[in-house]
């Protein structure tokens, strides 16, 4: 009867403990990356490989969704703003849209979902492997050849996608605005100028999703470093890593919108 | 080291970043901020610059010469003291007048100038004296209230 009562309890007492034990622990890893990271900036090849897996391969789910956001944006905008009889200031609405939050937000959601999860697996599958301690015992230190360039590769992926989400986006809301709906390019464009500011916009959503790609980046490797090594951990590890991702995406984007904006 | 396909690839999608970047800065914003040496300021003193604002245009026969860059109280005569920035290829008259209006119906408020008649310039840091103030709202529609009830009483 009283194991009724106390049970829950230990499991919530341990769920806390656990949560921040591994808080504590994602920290030194971050500091333990940026300690190791001289070698691998060294060594630009395992960097550039990963940003190949990271980002070029990202490159088509990042530029279709920007098309098909940038063209939803141009649709639902066109239609709200016509009811005011503002509908010139479409191309402002979508560059504005795009460039403080969806450009960042959603293109780290992406990432997460795609680079991220496949950065957990491979990590995982690596320690579950006995990989990351075959490494150690011929004296490579597997946080600088595996973990740091994963790293930094995802930091350097990721404004790049969002800078291209947005181009695409905008280029989206063009072709409903301009090519379909047909109103006059010139306005589209020069509303668009007229209102968006190079520092306050442009360079607040790249710093926002330079943020994001630190953030998503270490929680990807930081999941597959610590996963189970067991088939079902490595699985677990790379649900908790979108999971993860997506709800502090969310917290920052709002925490970064209360700093900026 | 050797080059590979990989490098291509990602050299290709870095100079695509670079170039969304650069896409970004000239054509969705305005990457053509006036700087300090192109331009002059003028000051101007309203009774009340209702929402005016920074950066708000300032336009002459509609066309934009420059921007506001400061609105202070000033301590001494307790009116808004505006700070513009005014194009250097734009000379104003010393009888010029200023005047806050809005554009359109819902639009923000821009200072509006017009020249007087006089051959002499302003020269920079100078003080537009003839001006005009926003239009408040609650002061219009007090002023046609009044005016409302004064028609009353003299009937």
């Amino acid at each position: 009867m009283l194991d009724l009562i106390t049970s829950p309890l230990r499991r919530l007492g341990h769920a806390v403990i656990n949560a921040v034990w591994r808080l504590g622990f994602a920290s030194r890893f971050l500091l333990a990356i940026l300690a190791n990271s001289g070698q691998s900036l060294l060594r630009l090849q395992l960097t550039i490989r990963e940003i190949y897996f990271a980002g070029v391969m990202s490159l088509i789910i990042i530029v279709v969704s920007g098309l098909f956001v940038g063209m939803v944006l141009g649709l639902q905008g066109y239609t709200t703003l016509a009811k005011f009889g503002s509908a010139d200031a479409l191309g402002a609405m979508v560059a504005l849209a795009l460039l403080r939050e969806l450009g960042p937000v959603l293109a780290a959601l992406l990432f997460a979902s795609r680079a991220g999860s496949a950065m957990t697996a491979e990590i995982g599958l690596m320690k579950t492997t006995e990989q990351l301690d075959a490494m150690s015992v011929m004296a490579v230190n597997p946080m600088a050849r595996v973990i740091a360039p994963r790293f930094w590769a995802g930091v350097i992926s990721m404004p790049i996608l969002a800078a291209l989400f947005n181009v695409v986006g905008v280029f989206g809301g063009y072709l409903v605005g301009v090519v379909m709906i047909g109103l006059d390019a010139g306005t589209f464009w020069s509303q668009m100028q007229s209102n968006v500011d190079l520092h306050y916009d442009v360079i607040n959503g790249i710093i926002k999703s330079l943020v994001f790609g630190i953030a998503v980046t270490l929680i990807a490797v930081f999941e597959g470093y610590d996963a189970t090594p067991t088939a079902a951990g490595v699985s677990a590890a790379t649900t908790r890593t979108v999971v993860t991702s997506a709800l502090v995406i969310l917290a920052l984007d709002f925490v970064l919108t209360a700093f900026m904006f | 080291m050797k080059r590979s396909t990989i490098d291509l690839w990602v050299g290709i999608f870095v100079a695509l970043g670079i170039a969304a970047v650069t896409f970004l800065s000239l054509k969705v914003a305005n990457l053509t901020p006036q700087s300090a040496s192109q331009t002059y300021v003028l000051y101007a003193d309203f009774d009340n610059v209702g929402g005016l604002k920074v950066k708000a245009p300032i336009k002459e026969a509609g066309v934009l010469v420059g921007r506001v860059s400061d609105i202070r109280l000033d301590p001494k005569t307790y009116r808004a003291r505006v700070t513009m920035n005014i194009d250097k290829q734009y000379q104003m008259s010393d009888d010029v007048s200023a005047s806050i209006l809005t554009s359109g119906l819902l639009g923000e408020q821009y200072v509006g100038l017009q020249q007087g008649g006089s051959e002499n310039n302003l020269s920079a840091g100078g003080t537009i004296t003839i001006t005009s103030s926003a239009m408040v709202l609650e002061q219009l529609i007090g002023k046609f209230m009044t005016g409302f009830t004064g028609k009353d009483a003299s009937k």
